[in-house]
């Protein structure tokens, strides 16, 4: 997985609640692999209207806005369903972080577990934010996740994170690896659990 | 907007063994298998189930040269892309067909049991897991699907996952998580006949919103609760996730046990006493803390459906649409306006005056053989003014009915009875609500080209729903029941 550190570069203002997963990305494309692209259709029924014509007015759309790297979301950003397919689009779209007061937690999950960073400011500092990238589109945004700040013109924003995600996105750490190391562990918890619950196993089907 | 009511992000508390725990403290620490400097657990995972969707997973773990590492824990489930119509031909989109092939074959080739298109106990994935016995009390179980809440109706710690936690699991049997906070939702009181655990879950997320339970594990706890069935308490913990909880929970009681008593995967015979008295001692002690509690009362929850684009937009049902021109916060009153003009609904109309075009009756939240029978009481001697389609939860559930004669009763009323599947609910299967149609529908998600692109969904229980039916716009199901065995 690719690090987190600190990221400088264009932000995309986005700023209505509830923007759920299907929203960020319709269930026709989830049998989709992600190889075709799942970046070309993030958004896509907001992005483009029935006849397959882009809104003008949606802020993707718009020239100052195709080449951010950084998402300014509203409230409940990635609510919905569980599907990773979300992130893959939000991420091969070209984001690698989304700023937001609240976050669905799963797709918080799965965002950490491919390198995007989802910092968590308040709702009036996403207002502002929002409101300073419109007033100036063209200018850089610095996202420092060990400072766990976001520079905008001359303002600077604490956001959180869990420290559990930011340990993983700092390091780049693989799951699979750390999980690897605790092979002793996980044959320990298993003797024991076989006594202390024994119900735990399916029964052998009739 | 609305604040947002949450204490500060405090770090999840671990109670020791002689203080009193709550039953997401005792679920957590029977599964803790390491814990991180950093907070972060390894936990271990006693059911895996996987449908046609775990394909980015499977891929991941290929890619790695892996295989499962517990096949006997694991267990595939074909639902989400399955036809709930003509099953005795071939699928005839190639690509919903490959979906649903490549989970066989990621099955066999891994040893995994497989309840698949054509397998008599085939079904939605959290309609199967309990009716076969394969969630229990006490247990972990993850899905790639976020409903996986729903599990944990017997006190188990059920959550969705993402595909990449899915490839995880399937590789190590273990995930790393984080502890949640607890909270704690009492309904007390009696509901009134005509409200459903469909109305108490709506009424729930209504009051928390759709993040309001974010970062915590729920318990549902309360007269109401304990009232409610085993269906009834699935589909309360299965609609936890649309108040953003990361699980929803009750604990196991005598209404548990008498449920899983005989379930093919179940423990049998003196285990089956031995795991009884295990799960006896998972409810909550007295005393133990939660890190934060709502109450309400289920005699002041009458029916209710939603009105605009997420969960949360819901209201009684002899109310009305809101208006934004009544609505000072702009934020909010912007939501207000563009959601009502999705839905196109006048500011301030009255719900009972919405016309639909038509209904669904199915979903992980509200198919199973009690819905069936709600929906029926409704519907018995009635017709329908509009199309619908009835997909019960399981192969299972749909014998069963049939058995009852629920299926005549659907027909009789004009409905559609179809097979199995998650079907309408999200569409992918082709089962679609077409571009502006208006869809009363007893599933869990009412977003914007949720049921198709453009399409209007409706959430509401089952009686509801076939209340809509016969009525032709959204109506109040209690005069249409007054008098009837429901």
């Amino acid at each position: 997985m690719e690090k987190f550190v600190r990221l400088v570069a264009r932000a995309c203002p986005l700023p209505a609640p509830n923007l759920n997963t299907d929203q960020i990305l319709p269930a026709r494309y989830l049998k989709w692999p992600r190889s075709k692209g799942l970046g070309s259709v993030l958004f896509q029924d907001l992005r483009v209207d029935a006849d397959g014509r882009e809104r003008a007015d949606f802020p993707l759309n718009q020239a100052a806005y195709r080449d951010a790297r950084i998402l300014i979301a509203g409230r409940n950003f990635g609510g919905g369903s569980s599907r990773e397919a979300a992130v893959y689009a939000v991420y091969d779209h070209g984001f690698r972080c989304v700023i937001a007061p609240t976050f669905g937690d799963i797709f918080a999950q799965n965002a950490v577990k491919n390198g995007l960073l989802t910092a968590v400011v308040s709702e009036s500092d996403v207002a502002e934010l929002a409101a300073a990238v419109a007033a100036n589109p063209e200018q850089d945004i610095v996202v420092d996740l060990e400072r766990q700040t976001i520079a905008c013109g001359h303002r600077s924003y604490g956001f959180t994170i869990d420290p559990v995600s930011r340990n993983q996105l700092l390091n780049g750490w693989d799951d699979v690896d750390l999980t690897e190391s605790r092979r002793a562990d996980i044959a320990a918890f298993r003797e024991r659990d076989e006594h202390a619950r024994p119900w735990a196993k399916p029964s052998v089907a009739p | 907007m609305r604040s947002l009511d949450k204490p500060a992000d405090a770090e999840a508390k671990h109670p020791g063994m002689n203080e009193p725990r709550t039953l997401i403290d005792k679920l957590w620490s029977a599964h803790e298998i390491a814990r991180r400097e950093d907070g972060a657990a390894l936990i271990w995972i006693d059911r895996h189930y996987v449908h046609e969707g775990s394909f980015h997973a499977f891929s991941q773990m290929t890619a790695r040269g892996r295989k499962v590492a517990e096949p006997g824990l694991t267990f595939g489930v074909a639902d989400h892309y399955v036809p709930t119509r003509g099953r005795d031909r071939d699928i005839a989109n190639p690509e919903i067909a490959a979906m649903v092939r490549n989970l066989e074959t990621n099955a066999a080739e891994n040893g995994i049991t497989l309840f698949g298109l054509h397998d008599p106990r085939q079904g939605i994935v959290h309609v199967v897991g309990p009716e076969q016995g394969l969630t229990l009390p006490g247990l972990s179980i993850v899905c790639g699907d976020s409903h996986t809440s729903t599990h944990g109706a017997f006190g188990a710690y059920a959550f969705g996952i993402g595909a990449s936690e899915v490839a995880h699991v399937l590789m190590t049997q273990t995930i790393w998580q984080k502890k949640p906070k607890r909270m704690r939702i009492t309904v007390d009181g009696e509901a009134t006949v005509g409200v459903a655990a469909k109305d108490i879950a709506l009424a729930i997320i209504a009051r928390v919103h759709a993040d309001g339970a974010q970062g915590h594990a729920i318990e549902f706890a309360g007269s109401a609760i304990r009232a409610l069935s085993m269906e009834g308490r699935l589909t309360l913990c299965n609609l936890s996730i649309e108040a953003g909880g990361r699980c929803g929970m009750v604990a196991p009681d005598a209404t548990t046990f008498a449920y899983l008593a005989g379930r093919p995967y179940a423990p049998k015979g003196a285990d089956f006493e031995r795991a009884v008295d295990d799960w006896s001692r998972l409810a909550s002690d007295p005393g133990a803390e939660f890190d934060r509690e709502v109450t309400l009362d289920a005699g002041t929850i009458a029916p209710i459906v939603t009105w605009g684009t997420t969960p949360d937009d819901a209201l009684p049902i002899d109310s009305h649409a809101p208006d934004p021109a009544r609505e000072r916060d702009p934020v909010r009153a912007q939501y207000l306006r563009d959601a009502l003009d999705y839905m196109a609904i006048a500011p301030g109309k009255k719900l009972t005056d919405i016309a639909i075009d038509r209904v669904f009756i199915g979903s992980c939240t509200n198919s199973r053989i009690e819905d069936l029978r709600a929906a029926a009481a409704v519907l018995a001697g009635r017709k329908s003014k509009v199309p619908g389609l009835v997909s019960p939860g399981s192969s299972l559930v749909k014998r069963q009915a049939e058995e009852e004669g629920l299926d005549r009763i659907f027909r009789a009323a004009g409905l559609e009875w179809a097979e199995s599947g998650c079907s309408m609910c999200v569409g992918i299967n082709g089962d679609q609500v077409a571009p502006g149609e208006r869809c009363a529908s007893t599933t869990n998600r009412n977003f914007r080209g949720r049921q198709g692109p453009g399409a209007r969904t409706h959430l509401m229980s089952p009686a509801m729903v076939a209340a809509a039916a016969v009525s032709g716009h959204l109506a109040d199901v209690r005069p249409l029941i007054a008098g009837r065995k429901v």
